[in-house]
């Protein structure tokens, strides 16, 4: 038998080295691609981007979750200065406590003296928040449907057709005002839709289309390949099938599509708050790029440029390691 | 032929069956009965009780042959749609904003079209030099960047503090004084995107046998890209420009209300902001019924065009 020759192999090499030939250890897809992915600088910057954002955020959000007040930079909703303060201008404020100080706000205050920086740096947790819910549940609705109508075919198969043709009829755009505008401040199931959730809600919901077409047609692919069909020649139930041999080989697609999907969300969270859908009461980047339409008038500049910087770093930085990360795991679909 | 089109129309049927249960599914039984917020906070029970009945919306949800459920089908099959919240006939707004819509959105299509196509040509004639990473990483970076940002910059730049364009649109100037600053914002936005999306499609192009064949028989690389290669990527060049044509009647819904344009586009954000379900509803059937035509219309190219479809 073929395995048996090879440990055999193996063996006598450890033991009498140079005498064999020596067998390297198989690197697994994973491995291979992350090997690759390492060797370009870029992806490994924007990964480095990506980290501190998701980092940022989940202080944030333990940070307001056990009411911490220190440091600073978490304390958004505070009044460090006078309304519409410029940005790197000194200027004179008396604190609660009666001392007068020279201070200098280097991304300058909004109309009710809050410091812009704070705000951007909450906008992360509030965008972040949003877009990683809006992407569970679009995974845990697209994957097993796509998964399902891909493997065992027949009339599941053409059921979840009809819903993904269905739902892509649609433009996008109005399916997702249609769904946020109707769950906005309802009660679903005891469930008291406000603010974000009824956003990642709606996000949700109408985004699972296109992960769920990817997996079915993956399946549709695999489902024939001699593993799986040696896995059922030994007995393995479907379920086994689906999820310890199959969903494991594609799982490499569900990861790409996730790190360009989310920044379809990031800039869907902008709109959204655009018109009045959004976040009411604590601060997002959405909600800073709205406010800047009557700041404009004023010349003030400083709150949207924050915001649009936050999004666009963040996103550059997910759609360029999508794309690294895409070439690496699946060279086949590289472009060029 | 005949055979492959009945089929075809007829598998359009289930997905309009389809729209119209989750549309009745999000308005009627999630949405609900919303004649409390037509009415006002202060309203009496017999005022909510009239518009209730004006609005039917104490019928019941199915089960019965005067149901919401068979209102809502009869509604949409019919194109008769009813009055909006503010007693229009909803059929009028909409005829209404059709025009100013396509006078933004059709330029504005063409020219990203153009611009986008010549340039993913030049890119993939320099494919592989720093050039080519360049365009790339700037067509990344341009769809990095939200497109509110776009708008709002470009009115404050442009209209506001150069003035070299009006700041909203007159309907008394020209169209093209007025649509011209959001036209080009448009493009602008949207040229990220575009480029890498054909130039995706000129390189995928460029690796048939046939490119090789040409190459190798000696013919210059512009020889190749704009008599060969731009033939054969007119196929899916084509595809995507028939599928976006419904989107063109859709308007643009930031750029029309930035620019107070008085579009589809900002018929939608006023629906949303007085939470006018119908109005969202009839648009909602009415573009996907848009798109359901122009991709049968597509499959029906596609059969005529290339023979083996047919048979599939």
């Amino acid at each position: 038998m073929p395995g048996l020759t090879r440990e055999s192999n193996l063996n006598n090499s450890s033991l009498q080295p140079g005498t064999e030939e020596h067998i390297p250890p198989g690197r697994s897809l994973w491995a291979d691609g992350i090997r690759r992915l390492r060797k370009q600088r870029l992806a490994v910057v924007c990964f480095w981007i990506i980290v501190f954002y998701l980092a940022l955020a989940a202080f944030e959000w333990i940070a307001e979750a056990r009411k911490w007040e220190s440091p600073a930079f978490i304390r958004w909703n505070e009044i460090v200065g006078p309304s519409y303060q410029k940005p790197m201008v000194p200027y004179e404020w008396t604190t609660a406590d009666g001392k007068t100080e020279i201070r200098r706000e280097w991304m300058g205050t909004d109309f009710m003296g809050r410091s812009t920086f704070r705000r951007t740096l909450y906008g992360a947790k509030t965008s972040i928040t949003v877009a990683l819910c809006a992407s569970l549940i679009s995974l845990a609705i697209g994957v097993p449907l796509g998964a399902a109508a891909g493997y065992f075919r027949g009339w599941l198969d053409e059921l979840i057709i009809w819903l993904i043709s269905t739902l892509s009829t649609i433009p996008y755009l109005l399916l997702l005002m249609a769904f946020a505008v109707v769950l906005r401040d309802k009660t679903v199931f005891g469930l008291e839709l406000r603010g974000i959730t009824s956003v990642y809600l709606a996000m949700g919901l109408t985004s699972w289309v296109g992960i769920c077409r990817l997996i079915r047609g993956e399946f549709i692919k695999r489902k024939e390949s001699e593993y799986v069909l040696a896995a059922r020649a030994t007995g393995c139930s479907n379920a086994r099938i689906i999820f310890s041999h199959l969903l494991p080989n594609v799982f490499h697609i569900i990861i790409i599509d996730l790190s360009l999907r989310f920044v379809h969300f990031i800039h869907a969270e902008v709109i959204l708050s655009f018109l009045g859908l959004g976040e009411t009461d604590k601060p997002s980047w959405g909600a800073m790029i709205d406010a800047a339409r009557a700041e404009l008038a004023r010349d003030v500049w400083w709150e949207m440029t924050a915001a649009t910087i936050a999004i666009f770093l963040l996103s550059l930085a997910l759609n360029l390691f999508g794309d690294a990360l895409r070439d690496c795991l699946d060279p086949k679909l590289r472009v060029d | 032929m005949t055979v492959y089109i009945i089929r075809r129309l007829l598998y359009t049927v289930p997905i309009v069956v389809g729209v119209l249960l989750l549309t009745f599914f999000l308005f009627s039984v999630v949405g609900g009965d919303i004649s409390q917020q037509i009415a006002g906070k202060n309203a009496d029970a017999e005022t909510i009780a009239e518009i209730r009945h004006e609005y039917g919306f104490d019928k019941p949800l199915f089960w019965s042959l005067d149901s919401q459920f068979i209102d809502h089908f009869r509604k949409a099959l019919t194109f008769n749609f009813g009055r909006a919240l503010d007693r229009e006939k909803i059929s009028d707004k909409i005829l209404r904003g059709v025009g100013p819509s396509l006078s933004l959105t059709v330029p504005m299509f063409l020219g990203t079209l153009v611009l986008s196509i010549s340039l993913a040509l030049m890119v993939a004639f320099v494919r592989g030099s720093w050039l080519d990473v360049a365009a790339v990483v700037l067509c990344v970076a341009g769809m990095s960047i939200p497109y509110l940002s776009f708008i709002i910059y470009g009115q404050y730049i442009f209209a506001y503090k150069l003035g070299m364009f009006p700041i909203m649109y007159m309907p008394e100037e020209s169209l093209l004084t007025s649509l011209a600053l959001p036209v080009l914002i448009g493009i602008a936005a949207g040229l990220g995107g575009n480029l890498r999306f054909y130039r995706t499609i000129v390189l995928d192009e460029m690796r048939s046998d046939y490119v090789r064949t040409a190459f190798a028989k000696g013919l210059s690389t512009a020889k190749v890209l704009f008599k060969h290669v731009l033939k054969n990527a007119l196929i899916p060049i084509i595809t995507s420009v028939v599928l976006s044509i419904p989107y063109l009647f859709l308007g643009s819904l930031l750029l029309e209300r930035f620019f107070g344009i008085p579009g589809l586009g900002s018929l939608m954000i006023e629906a949303i902001a007085s939470r006018d379900f119908f109005i969202i509803n009839a648009m909602t059937f009415i573009f996907s019924l848009l798109i359901v035509v122009f991709t049968l219309l597509t499959d029906i190219c596609y059969a005529w065009a290339d023979p083996r479809i047919k048979l599939e």
